[in-house]
């Protein structure tokens, strides 16, 4: 398909440019976690107390980050609504229980890198087995019902009650203990504050999720394949792209985010249970409603707001604490109604 | 005589219940522009829709390049060399200009693999892309937007384009760019399918002309001889070029 560039004509050289609009990131939804924290401060009272409670809200929300951050993305791309995500979590902290428990010299050690070693693997399997659950999920449920988002709420909640029950099957029906590895147990003490140290640990991941997710997103052909999807994904395919590959990739990735995020959430709440997933998954619904669907800074800023109010609730008013995080999400969606970062989809 | 470069055969096309195309019979030449025209509903885009494989055709045959493309997903269409510039535009907004393009381009990871020369080129048709390069496509004007649209076409070389009315809401001195940058490309001997409800902006562009009513071809022959002839403009689109100078 060579061919010969002409030379330009003066008509095809000259056309009126206009100005553009002046580009302005969209900081209010950014601005919302600092006049959160400084609101809750007076009400709190202690500043020890405060910095304990912000940062135990931060450690929740970056931990259902990583659970949410496949859940949005598999929606954007292509409007899924997967209720199965929840059975993710759970077979990633039920590995995290098979894993740890298996390596008791590593986790009882008191030094933090033996333990940290001891928490790669649990994630590595974690990751591996939950991401290769996803595809045969994708397969053989999601599959068939592209474009059907009745049959596909139907479909996904009927595959994580199977896998539920066979998690019951291969760990039993009761909850099992899933104790800190020794190093991350305990607190650092800040002044007057104490800050858990696993907590410390969990924004750290967070963190680092974020920052991989960003730059694959930002920085790499296959993000841009996925930003465009989300956007038009009739016209990615127009380009030449097959978005269903895309699509399973990306589901694939989701679910090995959340078997990631089920090990940090199963460390974070000390015990397992086969319900684990299931419980966290309506509140991770609510995170990727207040970021807007598909956004990925959104359903970022959302985690940490819902950890936030969670904890502030949870320390000001405890039965307020039940249902903060709808009050959250009506009152974003009062804002916005589209999310903190609506995506723009055709 | 040479084998059209796409020949649609009676092509019908069902979306949900409705049936739109009743049997379209098109060819469009190798190396020349070809417009479609037709009141509204008539047909013209779910024509381009159902030769991109975006809607199935239920019957009939749309063969490019001699070879059944029919049944073929639209990646695979896209592949083969044929570039869609949709009536939407499909401009990715969130997306800056630079990396449209970079999409466009399959075989470019990044701004720095474009084909220099090409992009050169490109800028020379539309200067504004260049002016606007980083920034988000979302804020282009509506004349920005088809300008890209019309880019991320012909970033790398490809057999056939199918442009749906681009000239569609925009300002006259804007048309009189595209007008230009079309003239420009079909130097290039790239065969185009344009679809237009302006017959000025047809005028002067088309070849060959193929006029759709009720989901069917019911005019096909050279543009000159359609814009020469007053009664069979009256007859097949209900006007005279007079009226639209």
């Amino acid at each position: 398909m060579s061919e010969q560039l002409p030379m330009l004509s003066p008509a095809a050289t000259a056309p009126k440019v206009d100005k553009l609009p002046t580009v302005r990131l969209d900081r209010l939804p950014l601005l919302l976690l600092p006049a959160l924290a400084l609101a809750a401060l007076p009400l709190v009272g202690s500043v020890s107390t405060w910095v304990t409670l912000t940062f135990a809200g931060l450690a929740m929300g970056m931990i259902i980050f990583i659970m949410a951050s496949g859940l949005t993305l598999v929606f954007g791309l292509m409007d899924v609504f997967n209720f199965g995500h929840g059975v993710f979590i759970t077979l990633g902290a039920f590995l995290a229980v098979s894993v740890l428990t298996s390596m008791p010299t590593w986790t009882e050690s008191e030094r933090l890198s033996v333990n940290l070693l001891a928490l790669a693997p649990a994630l590595l399997v974690a990751m591996a087995l939950t991401g290769g659950l996803g595809f045969i999920f994708e397969r053989t449920l999601i599959r068939p019902v592209y474009g059907q988002p009745l049959k596909q709420i139907m479909i996904t909640m009927g595959g994580m009650i199977v896998g539920q029950e066979l998690i019951k099957v291969a760990w039993g029906p009761q909850a099992l203990p899933l104790p800190l590895p020794a190093a991350f147990r305990g607190s650092l003490v800040m002044g007057e504050a104490a800050v858990e140290k696993y907590r410390l640990i969990a924004v750290a991941l967070g963190l680092l999720v974020f920052a991989a997710m960003s730059w694959v997103l930002g920085r790499t052909k296959i993000g841009l394949l996925i930003r465009a999807g989300v956007q038009d994904r009739e016209m990615v395919e127009s380009l030449g792209y097959r978005i269903r590959r895309l699509f399973v990739g990306v589901f694939v990735a989701g679910s090995a985010l959340a078997g990631l995020g089920g090990v940090m959430w199963g460390l974070y709440q000390q015990t397992v249970s086969p319900t684990i997933g299931a419980e966290v998954n309506v509140l991770l619904f609510i995170v990727i409603i207040i970021g807007g669907l598909g956004s990925v800074g959104g359903c970022f800023i959302g985690a940490l707001l819902v950890g936030l109010v969670g904890n502030y609730a949870g320390f000001l008013a405890p039965k307020v604490a039940l249902f903060s995080d709808i009050l959250l999400m009506v009152a974003v969606l009062s804002w916005r109604p589209q999310g903190l970062y609506p995506v723009v989809k055709r | 005589m040479t084998t059209p470069l796409l020949q649609l055969e009676g092509v019908h096309t069902h979306i949900g219940a409705y049936h739109i195309l009743h049997g379209v019979d098109l060819e469009v030449p190798r190396g020349e522009l070809t417009v479609l025209l037709g009141r509204n509903g008539a047909g013209k885009t779910t024509t381009l829709r159902t030769i991109m494989g975006l809607w199935r055709a239920s019957s009939g045959r749309i063969r490019f390049q001699g070879e059944d493309i029919g049944a073929c997903p639209t990646p695979e269409i896209a592949l083969r060399g044929i570039a869609s510039v949709p009536e939407n535009m499909g401009i990715f907004s969130d997306l800056t200009v630079c990396e449209n393009m970079v999409l466009a381009a399959r075989a470019a990871r990044r701004a720095q693999d474009l084909d220099p020369k090409r992009l050169d080129w490109i800028f020379g048709l539309f200067p504004a892309l260049r002016r606007f390069w980083q920034h988000p496509a979302g804020l282009l004007s509506g004349g920005q937007k088809q300008m890209l649209a019309v880019a991320r076409a012909i970033i790398e070389p490809r057999h056939l384009m199918l442009v749906d009315e681009p000239s569609k809401g925009l300002a006259p001195a804007i048309i009189q760019n595209l007008i230009a940058a079309f003239r420009e490309l079909k130097q290039t001997d790239t065969t185009i399918l344009l679809v237009e409800q302006n017959f000025n902006f047809a005028r002067q562009l088309g070849d060959r002309v193929a006029v759709m009513d009720g989901g069917r071809i019911v005019h096909a022959g050279a543009m000159a001889d359609l814009a020469e002839d007053e009664a069979l403009q009256h007859k097949l689109l209900g006007l005279s070029l007079a009226s639209h100078q």
